[in-house]
């Protein structure tokens, strides 16, 4: 229904719906709030004089951090492309086995924080570090992201272009090359840059790993010498890192094209019969999972009956995952709440504004943990001291961090309750309030919850932000597991990281519902 | 008695004006359509009237009660308004008992009885209230649509392109569920649409909306027969418009000397010929005076046809809407006679009310 509405040419659009006024306000002191760690490494860079910033940014540990990241970055963005595009062609597009059970098994590594896949590695294999340790694991753990959304525009294209390529005498390989690899291309795109701004915050995992990259680098200038200006600096070449990967995926997002001819795909797209070649892919595709999944969920078992043999501290675990429960619910709550004038402004009132906010939030998505917490900790020491790690100061960097997942599901929810219901609402006598009571929240709760959930989980399985920013004393499951990791102790950190894996576990599902429910259809 | 007014009613957005002074009186118990191309404003005014939006200036008048006047407005869900719009827009987390009942009081809501009275009027199926919106197919989510708007037994009920999502087929027994739910509902309606078959079929009045204005309010017959200009006469299905020379109500023109209906024109003028105004007959055939044409292109329709022509000596193109059981061969010559009487338009004033660079009319 709301498909066929955009596409009706409706001159103004929702220019005819009335909107409450404060909206735009709070949308705009969202943005300045997701903005303010940007700001502020800005505006240090601009305060600190050329030799300064000769001194601590043109050396040659710079340059060698630089060649770590960018190697790092480029080899795990090229290998999850292949695997992630090959997987959700194997899955959607040929007659290949067990479909359901491969869209959830590609989906499941999500649920498995990367630095508890690099402990379950390094916990086997204490071999597995350096680069090429480091490009397995987190090609391992983040090739989903570039599954998933492939998957999904492979579910959409409509199948009558590869029809007519086929009637045309190509082949499989050349339809796929030709035809179908062009029009993944924005979903290709978006996928891989977030595997690069994954890995660009990634600390836990790396660190473990002993290969620097600069969020690594800048914890411990920050953490064993309290070097400030070093730390701060070293964050603007990270963030100038994160801004060159989203334009460079802006420039080929906007070569590609959208258009999509037709409102919907009415049936299913042909598949390539694999014939002889079934077992290979069969092999394949058991063979990423076994390593993606099969390794860490083995070692972490392996690592909870050895340590059950010793001692498991029941009381600290079950400290830190109230702890990890309640800074997750808070922290959910409150981006939800930050999350809704955006949304409502992208939904209802679309505009240069609405953009322009909804872009900065987006930028939640880019910055790594590390320069949030950084650049909240150098504010709040120097303005609000009283808010230096406290509980607050923490919500509001899981906030800035999470926002764009929370954004998604309240637009999401916000599109399911379009305004014409309102409308119809209000002909049939309801007040606004009975509106708001019978209609709007009946219809979008689910959606809320969804973002909310999605924040959740993020904050449970948080780990540099909160290392940085939580109050003394205060431990939560990724940064006791962190610990004990650290001190060789596998198998005290294993109840930590099980129960996490535990609480991502929803997350999972959320993310393969959709997935489910249009394979379903 | 008049059910429903408008008077000087303007509205805009930001610099944009779409509507400059609107003036409409709905008959109560009729259906009046509002017919204008895409963006002329139609729908505004709708909302309008429905209290979604206020005008800038102008009074709205329902029954005896000012619903808006002097910037003081009754809110939307005072005025007792139904309101169906584009593609239903059913509550899609209720079933559709629950979505007929909505405006209903509680206790109405639970005895059920309107329900099925409701169900029966708009010509559904008893059996599919305890469905759910999307289970349903398109023509029966806007005929559920108009029972929730028809529950609480409003004063009008207004319907924003309800069939414009509809295919073919369904639109035609929609739309004549709908009308014939609304007469029976004994309900004051007014329907705003683009597609001028479905406003001359339904309505009992059809006004013309062109850029912000209502150019002309009459029954179906009048606006088609007697368009109030030449813009108005090719908005309202395909138009022959020939230049003449008129002198004591006879048009002289390429299609031969023609009766003027309205009197009144003298001189240059544009002439309006309806293309199921023209017979065609075999060149050869009777006696050889009339104008003769070439059979360019036919368009075959089963119940009738259509016959692009190239007219001599100049090669003018016109069109001929004749029965499909006898038909021309293409290429062949066939002398033309007209029908009946035609309208002449002074053609100073046509040029003047068609803006330029407009957008050829709708073929029906």
């Amino acid at each position: 229904m709301t498909k066929a509405a955009r596409e009706r040419p409706r001159g103004r659009g929702y220019a005819h719906w009335r909107f409450p006024p404060a909206v735009p306000v709070l949308g705009v002191l969202v943005a300045l709030l997701v903005l303010l760690p940007l700001g502020f490494v800005a505006s240090y860079v601009a305060a600190s004089s050329w030799t300064e910033i000769r001194q601590l940014v043109l050396r040659p540990r710079t340059a060698e951090l630089l060649w770590n990241t960018s190697r790092l970055i480029a080899g795990c963005v090229l290998t999850c492309a292949v695997l992630g595009t090959g997987a959700a062609w194997l899955v959607e597009r040929t007659s290949v086995p067990w479909r359901g059970l491969w869209r959830v098994l590609l989906v499941a590594p999500l649920a498995i924080p990367a630095f508890v896949n690099s402990y379950a590695w390094v916990s086997l294999l204490p071999g597995a570090s350096g680069y090429g340790g480091a490009l397995l694991i987190v090609t391992l753990s983040y090739f989903p992201l570039v599954y998933l959304p492939v998957g999904a525009a492979l579910r959409g294209l409509d199948p009558a272009l590869e029809e007519s390529a086929y009637s045309l005498g190509r082949g499989p390989l050349r339809v796929f090359w030709g035809v179908v690899l062009p029009q993944l291309r924005p979903a290709l795109a978006g996928g891989c840059l977030l595997v690069g701004l994954h890995l660009l915050a990634e600390f836990g995992a790396l660190q473990m790993l002993r290969f620097p990259t600069f969020t690594v680098a800048i914890y411990e200038q920050y953490q064993s010498s309290f070097n400030g200006p070093a730390a701060n600096m070293l964050s603007a070449v990270l963030l100038a890192c994160c801004l060159l990967l989203l334009l460079a995926e802006q420039r080929l997002r906007r070569r590609a094209r959208y258009a999509r001819v037709g409102s919907g795909v009415a049936r299913p797209a042909p598949r390539v019969r694999l014939g002889a070649l079934t077992l290979p892919a069969v092999a394949a595709l058991a063979l990423l999972a076994a390593l993606s999944l099969g390794v860490p969920l083995g070692s972490l078992v392996y690592w909870l009956v050895k340590g059950a043999s010793s001692h498991v501290a029941v009381g600290p675990l079950g400290a830190a995952a109230a702890t990890s429960l309640g800074l997750g619910a808070v922290a959910a709550l409150v981006t939800v709440a930050l999350a809704l004038p955006v949304a409502w402004l992208d939904v209802r009132r679309p505009g240069r504004l609405a953009t322009l906010i909804e872009r900065s939030t987006y930028f939640g998505n880019a910055l790594p943990g590390i320069v949030v917490a950084l650049a909240l900790v150098t504010i709040s020491i120097r303005v609000v001291p009283s808010l230096y790690q406290t509980v607050p100061l923490l919500t509001a960097a899981y906030a800035i961090l999470f926002l764009p997942r929370a954004v998604v599901g309240v637009r999401a929810a916000l599109a399911q309750a379009p305004p014409v219901l309102d409308d119809v609402a209000r002909s049939l006598g309801l007040s606004a309030m009975a509106g708001l009571r019978r209609v709007t929240i009946p219809l979008t709760a689910p959606g809320l919850g969804v973002g909310a959930a999605l924040v959740f989980i993020a904050v449970v399985t948080e780990l540099t932000a909160t290392l940085l920013l939580a109050p003394t004393g205060t431990q939560t499951l990724a940064t006791q597991f962190w610990a004990r990791s650290d001190g060789l102790a596998y198998g005290e950190a294993a109840p930590y990281a099980a129960v996490m894996v535990l609480l991502s576990t929803p997350a999972t599902y959320l993310l393969t519902r959709d997935t489910r429910r249009a394979a379903s259809r | 008695m008049t059910a429903l007014t408008v008077q000087g009613v303007t509205k805009s957005f930001g610099t944009a004006r779409v509507l400059h002074g609107v003036d409409l009186d709905a008959p109560a118990r009729g259906l009046t359509a509002i017919l204008g191309p895409s963006g002329c404003g139609k729908t505004t005014l709708l909302r309008l009237i429905a209290g979604f939006a206020d005008p800038d200036t102008g009074t709205i008048t329902l029954g005896e009660q000012a619903v808006f006047t002097g910037g003081r407005s009754v809110p939307p869900q005072r005025r007792r308004i139904g309101y169906v719009p584009q593609e239903g827009a059913l509550f899609p987390h209720q079933s559709v008992a629950a979505n007929i009942a909505f405006g209903l009081s509680r206790r109405e809501r639970r005895s059920g009885h309107r329900l099925r009275e409701l169900l029966d009027l708009v010509g559904l199926d008893r059996e599919i209230a305890g469905r759910n919106p999307h289970e349903l197919s398109g023509g029966q989510q806007q005929r559920v649509a108009l029972a929730r708007a028809l529950a609480p037994e409003p004063d009008l009920v207004l319907l924003d392109e309800p069939f414009s999502a509809l295919d073919a087929r369904r639109r035609e027994d929609t739309r004549r569920a709908v009308a014939a739910a609304l007469r029976a509902a004994g309900a004051t309606a007014v329907l705003v649409t683009h597609d001028q078959a479905e406003a001359l079929s339904m309505a009992d009045q059809v006004a013309i909306m062109r850029d912000g204005r209502l150019v002309q309010i009459d029954r179906p017959a009048t606006v088609y027969r007697q368009p109030r200009d030449a813009g108005i006469a090719r908005f309202l299905g395909e138009a022959v418009l020939l230049p003449a020379d008129v002198i004591d109500g006879k048009a002289r023109c390429a299609l031969g000397t023609l009766v003027v209906r309205a009197p009144g024109v003298t001189g240059p003028a544009e002439v309006l010929v309806r293309p199921e105004q023209l017979r065609l007959r075999r060149d050869g055939d009777g006696d050889g005076d009339g104008p003769t044409a070439t059979v360019r292109e036919i368009s075959y329709y089963g119940h009738d046809a259509a016959v692009r022509l190239s007219l001599h000596p100049d090669g003018l193109p016109i069109t001929a809407r004749i029965g499909g059981t006898e038909l021309p061969e293409p290429g062949s010559e066939v002398r033309i006679i007209v029908t009946g009487d035609v309208l002449a338009y002074p053609t100073s004033n046509t040029r003047g009310s068609d803006p330029p660079g407009k957008a050829p009319p709708h073929r029906p």
